[in-house]
Parts: structure tokens; C-alpha cells; sequence
């Protein structure tokens, strides 16, 4: 798939407007680690897709208020918004997670009033459908699972939590799915159904060791919170690894596109290599990498080298000021550029056939509807770096 | 230890912060060199299991141990130690109760995976305790055995939430084991020997990201630090000449000559040359312009500001000295 030019390999080009087109694609994920422009990028995408006539949403789980005024909306909330101004026949709402509303409505849905009151005001719930990790996550699928089951949209364009490594957001469900169908979780319930933590006796001598431990580590109240939190969260979820499972099979599924995305340094291009392994590994399908904010001269033949070279001779002369503080400009540029060239080549090595789109460096931020549908023109591979 | 004369004296826990893709284990790394620096003994922690510091110091995967891995300028060496919730869980429970086996047990049956699922504060609690616990620890003589640690804590969003513990535990634990740790965590992360120190790019997001973590640290309480704007640029062009640029003025006449001096380029082809160089310049000139509002925004913050420059060749054990070497004379250290 891959052709060979001047001994360097050449990924092939991703086509995201062919993905978009496509009315096969139902969701499209995209993740890598933080601040590699992940929520821009499915923003544009949204965008993009929607003026290709395709009825999209954009869930977002970053609360970056520029990207919510970029698409004339004052705040996202729990519930797509509609973004005014996409021209053609398509449409776009926007939303971003509240991650405790949404817990907090799975709760009332499944839970008669007073087991969900007792379950909402209990401080392990608090603290678990507030924090940050592992819920955010979990809570993402959640919602993209309600997306995709009402049926509104045709296309729902995801970006994935700020994880300390993108990896967390493959695992989230898997592991909270596990805790909450584990041992640990049996151990804890029973007691309280029986009542109180007398009922510690009826297990073995294993399991009283190690409810005494639990006691001196997290002190008697904890450990009463906790059972009751438990066990009411457990009949009200029954087969919560059976919900987890489902979510995993829906991001199997042949009309998901996993994209990755990165910025051409090396972490971020390190990160994205493993989220790649990883969809392998998970049988998730890979549409590509999107690589943002790369650097390119207008004048790439005049090498690093030779503009320094000409910079340091003007100097020696005490000539034309002007003339060696620009070459001396463009030689870390084009220096820069060779970094960020290096390192995409590490991954295109490790994975030659993983198509990959190249979007320029902008100078600001994206504002603005017109901002955004430039980065869009940028994803659909409308630019390619001179060679 | 003589104190010097920096604008963190009496700071003993140094927490880095940051945005994701701003650079902040880089920055923790060559803080903790500089504050090594002289002769002094600083450990360096990681808690989010990246191994960040050990892909900086080009160093094997670090175990859960402290260990030296650099030697700073002037002697001083830098100890390193990756904090793992579950074996600072064991060394809780052992320190507290002498019962590691009994935690081995609670491994085994996912306590951990609970700790981190389901009430992430008591894994906050646990990794800062083992921080704050080096900071507090003393020698034979009484001495503390560390000058000062750096923490390259977790990104900005969550910053506060993570040093906040005992906020953060207090709906689950009102009183017992776990209130008392959280307590003594409290006392040294909100006390005038921490400071919380942000890093942050010239760009818009990161910028604003600060902002909203040093307001945010502020009405929790715990103690703000300086603003490291990392990755920064140096103009080479002069001032008249980005402002020509930035106003659509400059003229690639003159750079064109210079051209040919130079020998890069003859008649037709130096003026396209100039052109295309011209169209580097103006963008040069707008992200100048970008760069001097985001100063003027860190500025308005009030905080003590360093800026460590980008390296050409990117970061590894030569560039993280330079930067050290950078905050100390910034007096950062």
C-alpha cells in the first residue's frame, strides 16, 4: 500500500472526507493524548460533515469554552444544541458531557424514587459520578450509547477524556464493569444485606481478616457507606459488565472509525503508536492519523544548512542585517520542520500502513464557524508539505 | 543548608502543573536540577505511572524506590522515586498498622482498583501522602533528608482536586485512618513551604488554563507558584521589522538584495525567493504579536514569571541542563 520515494517511506494518504461521505460511518472516535487538539479536531470534522449533508452531533467531554463560542453556542450542556450557521442540506448539534447528569439520569431511570434518592445523596456516589477518572470515561460510552440508540443523528463524532494516557479510555469500561461484578464488590454487598457488619462472621476466616482490615484502613463508617452504596448501586445495575460489554461491541462495529490523533512531537506521536497497537490488539477499527499543527516553509529547498551559512557569511561581512536575521528565521524553521519529520517518520516505520492526514500549524486559535471549517479544508488533506 | 537567595526560599515541595502538551516533567526534571544544584539532595516524584521522568533522564523504567539518577551543576543530586498507588497503600498500611501482608490480600481482592475507580480522592490521598511523607522525613540528626522535592504533579484541570484531599475525602471519611492521613497531607501541601507552580506555552488554551488554575488554587487556599511559560521563542528579527510585517509593510525588495549578496539566489528568482520568505516573516510577525497579549494576560496574574527557551533539537539530557541552568539564573531556584 505504502509507495517508497527517495528511501523514505510514505504513509498513505487518509481520505476523511471519503469517511464522512460514507453513510456507512454511524461514529467516529477521536483520541490521543492531551493537548494534541483531539476536541478541535472532531469540532471540524462535525462541521465538515454536516455541510457534506450528513445530520452529526459532536460530543465533547472537554470543557474548553472557546471551542462552545467558536460554534456560537454560550456554553454546551448535557443536551445537543443545534449550531446555527452550517450552510447546505446537512445539520450539526453540538453537546458537551456533564458527566454527573448523566450518571445521575441512568440512576433515576433504572431506580424506584427512594432507592435513587438513597443512592444519589450517598457520599461514595458523590465522589464517584464527580471525579475524574474512570467516570468520565465510562460515562462518555454511556452517552454515546444514548446518541446512537435515539436514532437522531446519522453521524455522532466523539473525542475521547483528557486521560492521563488515551489508553484509560479503552479500559474505563472493562474496569469498572470488573469492579463492579468482582469479589470485592459480592464481599461488600452481602453484609449489608443481611444486615450490618456483624454478618463479616459468615464468611470465612479469610474473608474476616480482611473485613477488619477494611475496617482499621477506611474506619466502620466508610465501610457502612460504602455497603450500602454498594449494594444499592448493584441492584440497581444488575449486569453492569453485561452494559460495559455492549458499549465494547458498539465501538467494534463496522461503522466506527477510529481516528488518532497527534501533534509531531515526540510523546504525543509515541502515545498515538500505542493507542494504534492497542486498537489492533481490541479489534477496533483504525481509519487513521491525523497529525495537527506541523510546520512547513514556503521555501523549503533553501536548506537549514545553507541559510545559516549564508546568515553567518552576511554577518562576517556586516552586511544586510535584515537579510541574515530572516535566513536565520528560516533555518529554525526549517529545522523545526525536520524534528517533526523525524518524528512521524519513527511512526510511519513502525506502522507503514496506517494512513495519515497532515494538518498545518495555524497561527491563532480557532474563533470562530470559519476557523473551524479551515481546519476541516486542512483534514480532507487539502495540504501536503513539500517533499 | 545555607538558604539562597531565590524567589522560593523556605519552599520544600515544588508542585509542577500544567496543561497536557506543555512540557510540565520537563520542567519538574530541570527544576529539580536546579534546585540540586550547589549541593543539595532533591527528590523528584512522578505519580501518574507515564514514567516520564525516566523517558527525560534516558533511564531504564524507575521502580517504586527512591533512587539517585542525575548529579546537578556544583554537585547536588537528584533522587527520583515513581509513585505507585498500590504499593504506597502497602507502605501505608505498614507504616501505620505493620500489616503489609494483610494489604497484599487486599490487592489481590482489586481494593486498589476500587481506591481508583470509585473514589479516586483516596487515591489522591495515598500518592500525596507518600510525597508529603518525603518532605516531612528526617535523617538521624534531624535533619530533613530532602532539601526539596519536586512533584510533576497531574495536569492543571484536575490540579486542585488532587491537592485538595482532605476536602476530597472528607464526604467519605469523616473521621478514622484515612481523615488523619488526609489531615497531615493538608498540612504541609496548604502550609508557605509548598508553592504550586504552573507551566504554560504562549498560546491562547494554555494561557487561559492558568488563569483559571491560579484562581481556582486560590479559592481552595493552597499556595500559588510562578508561571513557567516554556517552549518560548526568541525574535531574531528586529522590532520595526515584525511590525512592518505584522501591518502588511515589509518590503521583500531589500531582502531580495540581501539574497544575492548572500549568493542564494540571482535576479527573478531572489525576488520569489524574497516573496516566499516574506510570507514566513508576516507569520513570524502574527504569532509575535499572539505571544505579546498572552504575556500581557500572565502578567495581569501577578505571579512571578520565568521563560525557558524551545530547544531546536528538543529535549534531552544536555537541553534539560540548559534549562536548569536558565532557572537558576532566573532565580526560579
Amino acid at each position: 500500500m505504502n509507495e517508497r520515494t527517495g528511501g523514505h517511506r510514505t504513509a498513505p494518504l487518509l481520505d476523511l472526507d471519503a469517511i464522512i461521505d460514507d453513510r456507512n460511518t454511524r461514529i467516529i472516535v477521536c483520541c490521543g493524548s492531551g493537548g494534541v487538539g483531539k476536541t478541535t479536531t472532531a469540532a471540524a470534522l462535525g462541521l465538515r460533515a454536516a455541510e457534506r449533508g450528513r445530520s452529526a452531533v459532536v460530543l465533547t467531554v472537554d470543557p474548553a469554552r472557546r471551542l462552545a463560542q467558536s460554534m456560537g453556542l454560550t456554553e454546551l450542556d448535557n443536551t445537543p444544541r443545534p449550531v446555527a450557521g452550517v450552510t447546505g442540506e446537512g445539520e450539526l448539534h453540538a453537546m458537551m458531557l456533564d458527566m454527573k447528569r448523566t450518571f445521575d439520569e441512568i440512576i433515576e431511570a433504572h431506580a424506584d424514587p427512594e432507592r435513587a434518592r438513597q443512592i444519589l445523596t450517598n457520599p461514595f456516589y458523590q465522589s464517584l459520578s464527580s471525579s475524574f477518572s474512570g467516570t468520565q470515561e465510562y460515562m462518555a460510552m454511556e452517552k454515546l450509547g444514548q446518541l446512537r440508540r435515539s436514532g437522531d443523528w446519522d453521524l455522532i463524532i466523539v473525542d475521547t477524556p483528557p486521560s492521563r494516557s488515551a489508553l484509560d479510555f479503552l479500559d474505563a469500561p472493562e474496569r469498572l464493569g470488573r469492579f463492579l461484578d468482582g469479589r470485592l464488590i459480592r464481599l461488600l454487598t452481602a453484609p449489608a444485606k443481611v444486615g450490618g457488619r456483624s454478618a463479616f462472621k459468615l464468611f470465612n476466616a479469610g474473608f474476616g481478616f480482611v473485613a477488619g482490615t477494611l475496617t482499621k484502613l477506611l474506619g466502620a463508617q466508610v465501610l457502612k457507606d460504602l455497603q450500602t452504596f454498594v449494594s444499592a448501586l448493584d441492584a440497581v445495575f444488575g449486569g453492569f459488565r453485561a452494559r460495559a460489554d455492549q458499549t465494547y461491541r458498539l465501538l467494534q462495529a463496522p461503522g466506527t472509525a477510529f481516528v488518532v490523533v497527534a501533534a509531531p512531537e515526540r510523546d504525543a506521536m509515541r502515545e498515538a503508536s500505542y493507542f494504534v497497537e492497542r486498537l489492533a490488539e481490541e479489534r477496533m477499527p483504525l481509519a487513521g492519523l491525523v497529525v495537527n499543527r506541523v510546520h512547513r516553509s514556503p521555501v523549503s529547498g533553501l536548506s537549514a544548512a545553507r541559510s545559516s551559512a549564508a546568515a553567518e557569511d552576511l554577518e562576517a561581512r556586516g552586511e544586510h542585517e535584515l537579510t541574515s536575521a530572516v535566513l536565520r528565521l528560516h533555518a529554525d524553521r526549517m529545522q523545526l520542520a525536520a524534528r517533526e519529520h523525524r518524528e512521524q517518520e519513527h511512526f510511519v516505520s513502525a506502522h507503514p500502513t496506517v494512513p495519515i492526514v497532515q494538518v498545518a500549524a495555524m497561527p491563532t486559535d480557532v474563533h470562530d464557524l470559519e476557523g473551524l471549517r479551515e481546519v476541516g479544508e486542512l483534514l480532507a488533506g487539502r495540504w501536503r508539505p513539500a517533499a | 543548608m545555607k538558604a539562597r537567595d531565590t524567589d522560593w526560599d523556605g519552599v520544600r515541595l515544588h508542585v509542577v502543573t500544567g496543561k497536557g502538551g506543555t512540557g510540565k516533567t520537563t520542567v519538574a526534571a530541570a527544576l529539580a536540577l536546579a534546585l540540586a544544584a550547589g549541593g543539595r539532595k532533591v527528590l523528584l516524584v512522578e505519580v501518574e505511572g507515564r514514567q516520564g521522568i525516566a523517558q527525560i533522564f534516558d533511564l531504564p523504567p524507575l521502580p517504586y524506590e527512591e533512587r539517585k539518577i542525575a548529579v546537578a551543576p556544583g554537585g547536588g543530586d537528584v533522587h527520583a522515586l515513581a509513585v505507585d498507588p498500590e504499593e504506597a497503600m502497602l507502605d501505608y498500611l505498614e507504616m501505620f498498622y505493620g500489616m503489609r501482608r494483610a494489604g497484599r490480600a487486599l490487592s489481590k481482592l482489586g481494593i486498589v482498583d476500587f481506591a481508583t475507580t470509585i473514589a479516586p480522592g483516596f487515591r489522591d490521598v495515598l500518592v500525596t501522602g507518600k510525597t508529603t511523607e518525603a518532605v516531612r522525613r528526617r535523617g538521624k540528626e534531624g535533619r530533613r533528608v530532602y532539601d526539596a522535592v519536586v512533584l510533576d504533579a497531574p495536569p492543571t484541570g484536575r490540579i486542585v482536586r488532587f491537592l485538595n484531599v482532605t476536602n476530597e475525602v472528607a464526604g467519605l471519611a469523616r473521621m478514622g485512618p484515612i481523615k488523619n492521613h488526609a489531615d497531615l497531607v493538608n498540612g504541609v501541601v496548604a502550609s508557605p513551604e509548598t508553592a504550586v507552580h504552573f507551566v504554560t506555552l504562549l498560546e491562547e488554551m494554555p494561557v487561559q488554563e492558568t488563569l483559571d488554575g491560579l484562581a481556582e488554587l486560590r479559592a481552595a487556599g493552597l499556595p500559588p507558584g510562578g508561571v513557567f511559560t516554556n517552549m518560548v521563542r526568541t525574535s531574531l528579527l528586529p522590532a520595526e521589522a515584525v511590525e512592518a510585517a505584522a501591518a502588511g509593510r515589509f518590503d521583500p525588495d531589500e531582502l531580495a538584495l540581501g539574497l544575492k549578496a548572500a549568493g542564494l539566489a540571482d535576479g527573478a528568482d531572489a525576488a520569489a525567493v524574497a516573496s516566499a520568505l516574506t510570507e514566513e516573516i508576516v507569520e513570524h510577525a502574527r504569532r509575535t504579536e499572539l505571544e505579546r497579549q498572552e504575556r500581557a494576560s500572565l502578567d495581569a496574574a501577578g505571579r512571578p514569571r520565568y521563560e525557558l527557551p524551545l530547544l531546536p533539537d528538543g529535549v534531552d539530557l544536555a537541553g534539560l541542563y540548559e534549562l536548569a541552568e536558565s532557572i537558576r539564573t532566573q532565580g526560579a531556584a
